[in-house]
């Protein structure tokens, strides 16, 4: 077990250094630059500029310069927002959205392999129908539409709960942001759930729990709930990705002062280093999963090796 | 040749049958998906709302009496007027919301088009090569789709959109770029069951070359599940691209598509709601029923569901 996880942290080391390669290159080959602003700057003034952020160095020198400093944890200065490094604004941000993002996850997950399992066993009958129809719209509807309409509703017309803002994370703020992250998760977990567990309670071993007489909730929790956990599980870390790329929008919606909330304006104006910091914090976050996840898996399925 | 009455006919029609040694034939295995496909009420019912929202994006805008992007100075953030022609309501700018609105559905159906082509297109030709070549071939390229789905991709979709401009064109291919992960995961497997057939192993002895094989005998094996998940990338990548939309990083004023309108009409939905419902329920019809049409066709091409 312990080769294993090395193993797996190991192989994940390449996977991150080429994907920081390939987004310092994909944003530096790109036209434009973090000092074209609407006045062109005096050309001294220019060359010092790029002076101090290394800009007239060769590409490669600055590449290197930047990994190496990556390494110490530095992720370098913020060329817009003069007064902050990358790492203090990340550092700021984090937090929130980790909050965010994690209890989403949580819940979200929770919620999904609930509805899936109760969707399955009362397969074809009321429930069923029920959940799988709040789950198609849960899926369906765009986060950042789902987001307005909830604004709206809860926020203004019926003024239940707060409809922006963050105010130093108290629960009512959280809940719309938070909402608006779970449904389209639990939405597919629940329908993998769904479908791994209708497939399960198919299979003989269930059949012949069933048989020898076993009641429902002990086939579920001896013999189906397990082996049905295994796509859904695989799915956590795609899953993560698309809830932390959902938590961008949900941010810039909600004001929420998170990570992704200077994403775009980030990108726009070519400041590299926020960028490319924001990338590689998600990445490590999403990295991070992937490695617990295939643990959990190697935990679950009994057919995986620790080879 | 054909008798006077019904019965002859049929009978006429059974001997000649049984002269030319034709027996009644069992169905085949598409007219079994179609008969299912049928029976999905829900995938029918999908099938004709797309159609319609399909001839309603395309055709409408000739029946309005407004374009998309004609101002109408007497008219600005009204509510829908039918004297004026605003059969949905006008938006700041005093443009026409219906028109707008079919020419944004247009936009999301196109991107949708050509962004589900270029996936497939890459998806299957990874997948087929990675499943076929297998060992360590295999071995590397589904590490890197591996690699490619635990990354935060629409950071880097978002980086390429702003870095190359608001290029409709390079919306299009990024955006299948985005979407042929699973694609290649699916033809692959499939590739590597179908590669152990006699077929395949007929068409080796008799010397074709690795890529004749893929090309002439895997690829068109694999129609059933690539339309299947073809099927299910539309509303996905439609999704993605309102979401781009949204975010300003979409198609450029005066075009717009849904997720744009969608993003102009949300935050002032509380004083001009025709401009949220209108894309709002557009959009959602859109992704709900091409879901459910991707759904009906899995459930129908699928045997292990059955």
């Amino acid at each position: 077990m312990f080769g294993y996880v090395t193993r797996r942290v190991l192989s994940a080391i390449p996977v991150a250094l080429i994907a920081v390669t390939a987004c310092f290159f994909i944003l530096r080959l790109a036209p434009g630059g973090p000092f074209d602003g609407e006045r062109a700057l005096p050309p001294t003034t220019l060359a010092n500029l790029r002076a101090h952020y290394n800009l007239d160095l060769p590409l490669i020198q600055q590449y290197f310069i930047y990994v190496s400093r990556l390494l110490q944890g530095d992720f370098g200065p913020s060329m817009v927002y003069n007064d902050f490094t990358v790492a203090q604004m990340l550092w700021i941000g984090l937090p929130f959205t980790l909050t965010l993002g994690l209890s989403a996850f949580v819940i979200g997950t929770l919620v999904g392999l609930v509805a899936g399992a109760l969707s399955a066993v009362n397969q074809n009958k009321w429930p069923d129908y029920l959940l799988v129809m709040i789950v198609v719209i849960g899926l369906v509807v765009p986060n950042f539409l789902m987001a307005a309409i909830l604004q709206l509703v809860f926020g203004v017309y019926l003024n239940w709960v707060p409809a922006g803002g963050w105010q130093s994370g108290s629960i009512p703020h959280l809940v719309l942001p938070i909402t608006v992250l779970v449904l389209p998760h639990a939405g597919r977990t629940a329908r993998l759930m769904r479908g791994s567990m209708i497939e399960v309670l198919s299979t003989n071993y269930v059949r012949t729990a069933k048989s020898k007489g076993l009641g429902q909730r002990l086939i579920l929790a001896r013999h189906a709930i397990k082996p049905a956990l295994l796509p859904v599980v695989s799915y956590l870390g795609p899953g993560l990705s698309y809830l932390l790329t959902g938590s961008l929008v949900v941010e810039q919606i909600f004001a929420l002062p998170g990570i992704g909330r200077y994403f775009i304006s980030a990108a726009l104006n070519r400041d590299y280093g926020l960028v490319l910091g924001t990338t590689i914090l998600y990445m490590f976050v999403i990295l991070a999963v992937n490695l617990l996840v295939d643990i959990l898996y190697a935990w679950l399925d009994p057919k995986v090796r620790y080879s | 040749m054909a008798g006077i009455t019904g019965k002859d006919a049929v009978l006429t029609e059974y001997a000649h049958r049984l002269e030319t040694l034709d027996a009644p034939k069992g169905r085949s295995l598409t007219q079994d998906a179609v008969r299912r496909l049928v029976r999905n009420k829900a995938a029918v019912l999908s099938v004709f709302v797309v159609g319609f929202i399909i001839i309603f994006a395309f055709a409408g805008p000739y029946f309005l009496p407004w374009t998309y992007d004609k101002i109408d100075w007497s008219g600005i953030r009204k509510p829908p007027n039918f004297e004026a022609g605003h059969y949905a309501g006008t938006d700041q700018n005093g443009r026409d919301m219906l028109a707008r609105i079919m020419q944004g559905t247009q936009m999301s159906l196109i991107v949708a088009g050509v962004a589900t082509l270029v996936s497939v297109i890459i998806g299957v030709i990874y997948g087929a090569v990675a499943g076929y070549f297998g060992g360590r071939v295999d071995a590397v390229m589904m590490r890197f789709v591996d690699i490619m789905y635990a990354l935060p991709y629409i950071l880097f979709v978002i980086i390429l959109v702003v870095i190359f401009g608001r290029n409709p064109v390079l919306l299009f291919v990024g955006i299948g770029f985005l979407e042929w992960l699973t694609m290649a995961r699916i033809v692959r497997g499939q590739t590597m069951s179908i590669k152990q057939r006699e077929f395949v192993e007929a068409a080796k002895a008799g010397g074709a070359k690795p890529w004749t094989i893929i090309f002439r005998h895997i690829v068109p094996n694999l129609t059933g599940p690539v339309v299947i998940y073809a099927t299910l990338t539309v509303p996905e990548i439609i999704l993605t691209e309102s979401f781009l939309s949204y975010l300003g990083l979409g198609v450029q004023e005066p075009q717009t598509s849904l997720g744009t309108l969608i993003s102009f009409g949300a935050p002032v939905a509380e004083t001009l709601p025709w401009m949220l419902i209108g894309p709002a329920v557009v959009l959602v019809s859109l992704l709900l029923c091409l879901t459910y049409i991707g759904d009906g066709l899995r459930d129908a091409l699928d045997p292990k569901d059955r």
